[in-house]
């Protein structure tokens, strides 16, 4: 593996490695201190990101590596009509290995093939999000205890929701997974995504309520129904409110549920819910870490082996 | 009508009526020195009305082009003026510089460089995807 520009390039025992380093590494940061030492990371960012540049960031700086790069395209040369190609092509050598965002679908796919370094897709447009699916991975994985046989509950904007995609597309191909959709009509996941689950013979619904399959979840993935999106205020208005996971429609669920949403929230968990034991996103936000430093090891061909 | 009958050559057949123009610009046909004839709406037992392409010259055609645009085209290899070939052709899984992806969200709208590429992701619909974005194509 020499790149991530999307989760399906991953197989099933390549994501599975990758998960188990990231947890070694979470049970013995120690080990990996310096394991990227004189290793460079350069984040180029062309569009603003908190958690996913900072956890790259902090992934490279734990590991000894160090790092460079920009965090929008505004403090780049893209500014002065640079194309992506020729951007990678001189930032590679002056590093080792790149994260790249990029407002453009499949601008990975363009840099991928300019760079003499491997290119970690951090997230293009409304498309793929791999390092988020593989923390959402190690998430799952660590709080459920396996990758099988569960119904999975993902909920809101399934249309532009680039990491709903990705999960959909990684959590497919493993046996025994039920997905209920639950968003609007206006909101469902794309044909592609559909094609991915029909092609799979994945068992998935698409219903428009939460409340009626709550019972039944295993995880439940939240995501932000993001108000541009509709066509008239009046549909997000009416729709709004259905979407927002608060104690009482938690009340419904199972016991060992996880809460997951890969942030930043708006309001659509309530912050009641965040003390609740079955409230996994900030464990998931922190697991981000340690899956990117088993990432950066893996391309970087430095993994100590476990 | 007729047309002379090539040597060493060329003969689409089998084309659907209308298309030949279509096929006459993707395999940029135009280009070419040598006699190209056009037929349009032929008649044909099986198919009604068909278009013909006879090229008189033994160049590469691009088949992922013509199973693209139909896989029922039948290409047949003349030489010295007799039959020697006829290639069955299938739907291409992969589609590189042909079609344009129309996504402005993609990256093959601002990156010139960026070569159109789109993979078969639904034979029985005929439906490809942007490998850059997955859009389908036409959508």
């Amino acid at each position: 593996m020499r790149n991530l520009i999307d989760i399906r390039d991953m197989t099933v025992e390549e994501i599975d490695r990758m998960l188990d380093l990231a947890d070694r590494i979470f049970e013995h940061p120690e080990q990996y201190r310096d394991t990227a030492n004189h290793k460079t990371l350069a984040t180029l960012f062309f569009e603003p990101s908190t958690r996913t540049r900072l956890s790259f960031e902090a992934a490279m700086l734990e590991l000894g590596g160090r790092i460079l790069g920009f965090s929008s395209a505004a403090s780049s040369s893209a500014t002065k009509g640079e194309s992506v190609a020729d951007t990678v092509a001189v930032v590679s050598g002056y590093c080792d290995i790149i994260a790249m965002r990029h407002p453009k679908e499949g601008a990975p796919v363009v840099a991928a093939r300019h760079a003499t370094v491997p290119v970690i897709n951090a997230g293009d447009g409304g498309h793929n999000h791999p390092t988020q699916t593989l923390t959402d991975l190690m998430t799952i994985r660590r709080e459920k205890g396996r990758l099988c046989d569960m119904n999975i509950g993902l909920c809101g904007d399934l249309q532009f929701g680039r990491t709903v995609h990705s999960l959909i597309a990684a959590m497919s191909r493993s046996p025994g997974i039920r997905f209920s959709l639950i968003s609007p009509d206006e909101l469902c996941i794309p044909d592609y995504v559909r094609e991915i689950l029909t092609e799979r013979g994945c068992d998935f619904v698409e219903i428009g309520s939460m409340e009626e399959v709550m019972p039944t979840l295993d995880v439940l993935y939240m995501t932000r129904v993001q108000k541009e999106r509709f066509f008239n205020e009046a549909d997000y208005i009416r729709l709004k409110d259905s979407y927002i996971l608060d104690p009482a429609k938690l009340s419904r669920a199972k016991d060992d549920l996880c809460v997951m949403h890969p942030l930043p929230r708006v309001n659509e968990i309530s912050t009641l819910v965040d003390n609740d034991p079955r409230a996994c996103y900030f464990k998931q936000a922190r697991y981000g870490k340690y899956v990117r430093m088993a990432l950066i090891l893996t391309l970087l061909e430095l993994v100590k082996e476990g | 009508m007729n047309i002379d009958s090539i040597q060493n050559g060329i003969v689409l057949d089998h084309i659907s009526a209308g298309m030949c123009m279509e096929i006459y610009r993707l395999l940029r046909l135009d280009q070419l020195s040598c006699s190209v004839a056009i037929i349009k709406n032929a008649k044909s037992k099986r198919m009604g009305r068909k278009d013909i392409i006879k090229i008189d010259e033994d160049i590469d055609v691009d088949l992922n082009i013509l199973g693209y645009i139909d896989p029922n085209i039948t290409v047949n290899i003349i030489r010295d003026g007799k039959l020697v070939c006829k290639h069955k052709l299938d739907l291409p899984h992969e589609l590189n510089g042909v079609i344009m992806c129309r996504n402005p969200r993609c990256i093959t709208s601002t990156e010139n460089s960026a070569e159109h590429c789109f993979y078969l992701a639904d034979a029985a619909h005929k439906i490809y995807r942007c490998r850059y974005c997955d859009t389908a194509y036409g959508k």
